[in-house]
């Protein structure tokens, strides 16, 4: 079974995003960009499952500029066998990002898509639901468990009530929450491979997807700077505030 | 606080752009290190160390070591952490292919061995010594002893060690005691005890390899009679596994003022079995082509120190709120401003930042001599880079290591009462980077390789290779220009090394003890010079990058900003030096022993 895992080039988690002066959007010039953590551990699964014995290859894809290279050399670094780079300049929106995955499915036929279940740039959260729905196969979301047997998956998924299992018929979606792993560190030798991995460039229109975008942003900012809190003496203190605040009746 | 992030903007100029044009030629071996390889590469170690070696930097130094039944114990964490680091190649990066290494150049290799450093100093000295200890059996060991011990070695599976000292002799080798006799099957029994042994004992490794000094029992007196030997702490048997017990005991653990995860140990060895490595007699060679390469790493222990000094200096600098600026509150709507407004702290912060800067510039300049020396294809490009590397190595080890220390100190100083305590993590940089003005051969020792070995060798050749490349910078940008005022300042600066070289030179031909007296000053203020031109090379470069429309602008002006402050408030140390030195070692020297 193939493996497809896509990993998007986001703004290093370490690191404070800057609002453009001008309100349009991040401030993202100069600034150290990584793989999105949740496709870390996307990647990590897949390879795991390959090493497990329950997938053959692991291709990882990418949309986004050229840079976005480098995103796909980590990847094939963690051990990923190939890359495609489906290359473009201009912003994707989710829909943009599964109609390109449903494209690149249709040329690839894997038999899972391993993927992050939201980039932290956006917090989206929407692609891989999408891209199930676009497809027509079964998705387990927010995964914290992946088992596959035979011809199905077993996905442990983490839910506001606790931890829900579903049973995915394969072809299937699985999209990865932080605890389903720890993403392995590249080793050397891996890194020095990585460079000599096939790396496949497309174009968006090349898998004939458009991908203008169907929202518009207005405008973007700062969250507001928390205000001080008050403190309080006691507990009758705390429900006469909450009271008078209207928090509680 | 102790805060890290490898400082990977910086250690790219160094590494794709301010050397360029090395003048060591064009190297087809290093074609496959492009700009893309070597970034994923530090990238990754700049992850790991700080994911997995900066945690255990402060809980390394509160557990320390431990000596249990004969046996050390490396703190929570450690054997892990080796563990992890072996698995993924780091212990193998620069060593040689052929016995599963990875080949690395030096000059990603020593960008690496900063990030370590920079995150857990003590950790570093475990897979650093194996790498030397490697190096020494590679040049020297017989084509049996690295077949068995250079494929474990170089994957980190056994660790080394280099067991020289011992509790009369430390700079003269020359009295040492430990005692080899030959055996009939061509080994020998080694028995003696050794002091001060990093790493000779601990629980990351299956096996531990000793390279030991010793005589043999009709070795002439003094150095001319010291060989080298292989002594493993367990017999290996034919098929690599771990055999016997090989009678080497850790006897005690030493007491140290930092460093404190780092096992230095106190070693016995009674009828240990050994083989000699080279030529009998002639150990001491085969040792220091362990000891030039260790050298020069060591010189990267105290950059490495320094810049997590320098970060976590930053820090505080920011977060601290304390009384307001002099010129008026530049934060009014909090408690206090940060004392990072406060040109004091400005001064400590930019003399850090400066001193990392320099070294770091000056170390790419000779870790690419180091892989010139080995892979240019014009042999006249590899002895000038041969030369190089040969008059650098003590300013390396000696100037690196004296700036890191002074950057360590500076941290505590800008940390205030809190640097003193435990806690902020500070002080441990300062104790951590003692040791490294000391060992692999003392500061002073460095100087006096430097004006005793290095000045006069060959006529002068090893001073050309630092001094025709300087000098034709100077002629190449003097006149009018931006450049002025910094070329200017190099120039002076420059002539003040020349005079001095001279006069050492001169003095020290009728009387020693005048280039004794003048080593010290001397060597710092070469390593000011040179890190001058490496400041005014940054400028220049920077500049153009400005003009051409480089998209990361403000590392660029920054750069020139920083090189300003060292020729304005650092280089002009060379004018104190140079009176120094002229003033020669009479003053020095004139008090009675009885006097003190």
């Amino acid at each position: 079974m193939k493996i497809l895992v896509p990993v998007k080039r986001v703004i290093d988690y370490n690191l404070k995003p800057r609002v453009k002066a001008d309100g349009t959007g991040v401030d993202l010039a100069n600034v150290k960009m990584s793989m999105n953590p949740f496709d870390e551990i996307a990647v990590e699964e897949a390879l795991r499952l390959k090493e497990k014995g329950a997938a053959t290859e692991v291709v990882a894809v990418s949309i986004g500029p050229a840079k976005a290279q480098e995103t796909l050399r980590t990847a094939l670094a963690m051990g990923a066998d190939r890359a495609i780079l489906v290359e473009t300049d201009a912003e994707v929106e989710p829909l943009a990002v599964a109609k390109i995955l449903q494209a690149i499915v249709a040329e690839e036929a894997p038999g899972m898509v391993v993927m992050g279940k939201q980039a932290i740039d956006d917090d989206s959260n929407q692609t891989g639901q999408m891209l199930a729905a676009l497809l027509g196969w079964g998705q387990g979301t927010f995964a914290s468990k992946v088992d596959v047997t035979g011809d199905s998956v077993a996905v442990t998924r983490e839910v506001d009530a606790g931890l829900e299992t579903v049973s995915l018929k394969l072809p299937a979606i699985v999209t990865t929450d932080l605890r389903l792993n720890e993403p392995r560190y590249a080793s050397l030798p891996n890194i020095m491979k990585a460079k000599s991995k096939p790396l496949a460039v497309k174009k968006p229109e090349d898998l004939g997807v458009d991908i203008a975008p169907r929202l518009k942003v207005l405008k973007v900012s700062e969250p507001p700077v928390r205000k001080a809190g008050v403190m309080v003496g006691s507990v009758d203190e705390l429900v006469a505030k909450l009271k008078e605040m209207g928090a509680v009746a | 606080m102790q805060v890290y992030e490898a400082p990977l903007r910086d250690m790219r100029f160094v590494l794709d752009e301010l050397w360029v044009d090395d003048g060591f030629g064009d190297l087809p071996a290093l074609a496959e290190f492009d700009a893309d390889l070597t970034s994923a590469i530090l990238e990754e170690a700049a992850r790991f160390s700080r994911e997995v070696l900066l945690p255990l930097n402060r809980t390394g130094d509160e557990e320390g070591c431990v000596l249990e039944n004969g046996v050390v114990r490396t703190p929570a964490g450690f054997k892990d952490a080796y563990k992890q680091f072996t698995e993924s190649g780091w212990a193998a990066l620069a060593a040689d292919p052929q016995w599963g290494g990875q080949g690395l150049p030096e000059r990603v290799n020593k960008l690496v061995e900063e990030m370590t450093c920079s995150t857990n100093l003590s950790f570093g000295l475990y897979p650093g010594l194996t790498h030397g200890g490697a190096l020494a059996l590679e040049a020297h060991g017989s084509e049996d002893l690295k077949q068995r011990y250079l494929p474990k070695m170089t994957s980190g599976e056994w660790s080394g060690t280099m067991c020289l000292t011992e509790s009369h002799c430390g700079t003269d080798l020359g009295l040492l005691r430990t005692k080899a006799v030959p055996q009939e099957d061509g080994s020998y029994k080694i028995s003696g005890a050794k002091i001060f042994i990093s790493a000779g004992d601990h629980d990351l490794t299956e096996n531990i390899i000793h390279l030991v000094l010793a005589r043999l029992p009709d070795a002439p007196k003094g150095v001319k009679g010291i060989s080298l030997f292989l002594v493993p702490k367990f017999l290996p048997n034919d098929d690599g596994s771990v055999g016997p017990s090989n009678g080497v005991q850790c006897t005690a653990l030493e007491h140290k003022m930092g460093l404190k995860a780092s096992a230095t140990c106190q070693m016995q060895f009674e009828d240990s079995t050994g083989w000699i490595v080279g030529e009998p007699n002639a150990g001491l060679a085969a040792m220091f082509t362990m000891m030039n390469a260790e050298r020069l790493s060591v010189g990267v222990q105290g950059l490495g120190v320094g810049e997590a000094a320098y970060q976590s200096a930053v820090w505080y600098a920011k977060d601290r709120l304390q009384g307001r600026a002099l010129s008026g509150p530049k934060y009014p709507d909090k408690a206090a401003d940060p004392i990072i407004v406060h040109p004091d702290v400005r001064r400590m912060l930019m003399t850090m930042r400066a001193y990392n800067e320099g070294c770091r510039m000056l170390g790419g300049w000779v870790s690419r001599a180091l892989d010139a020396e080995r892979l240019s294809e014009e042999p006249e490009a590899r002895q000038r880079a041969e030369d190089f590397v040969a008059l650098m190595t003590p300013i390396v080890k000696a100037l690196f290591t004296d700036l890191g220390h002074e950057t360590a100190h500076l941290a505590v100083q800008v940390y205030g009462g809190h640097g003193y305590i435990r806690e902020s993590g500070v002080e441990q940089y300062a104790r951590d980077a003692r040791i490294a003005m000391i060992y692999e051969g003392t500061n002073g020792i460095q100087a006096l390789d430097l004006v005793g070995r290095k000045l006069g060798a060959n006529n002068g050749r090893f001073l050309r290779s630092f001094f025709h490349p300087v000098s034709a910078f100077i002629e190449a940008n003097k006149g009018d220009g931006p450049m002025k005022p910094m070329i200017d300042g190099l120039e002076k600066a420059f002539g003040a090394l020349q005079l001095s070289t001279a006069t050492i030179a001169q003095r020290g031909l009728s009387d020693p003890e005048e280039a004794g007296a003048a080593a010290s000053d001397y060597l710092r203020l070469f390593g000011l010079v040179a890190m001058g031109y490496c400041f005014a090379r940054a400028t220049l470069l920077s500049g153009m990058k400005i003009a051409f429309g480089a998209e990361d602008k403000a590392f660029y002006e920054d750069k020139i900003k920083t090189a300003t402050f060292y020729f304005e408030r650092i280089l002009p140390q060379v004018s104190a030096l140079f009176l120094q030195i002229k003033a020669g070692k009479k003053s020095m020297m004139a008090l009675t022993e009885d006097a003190f």
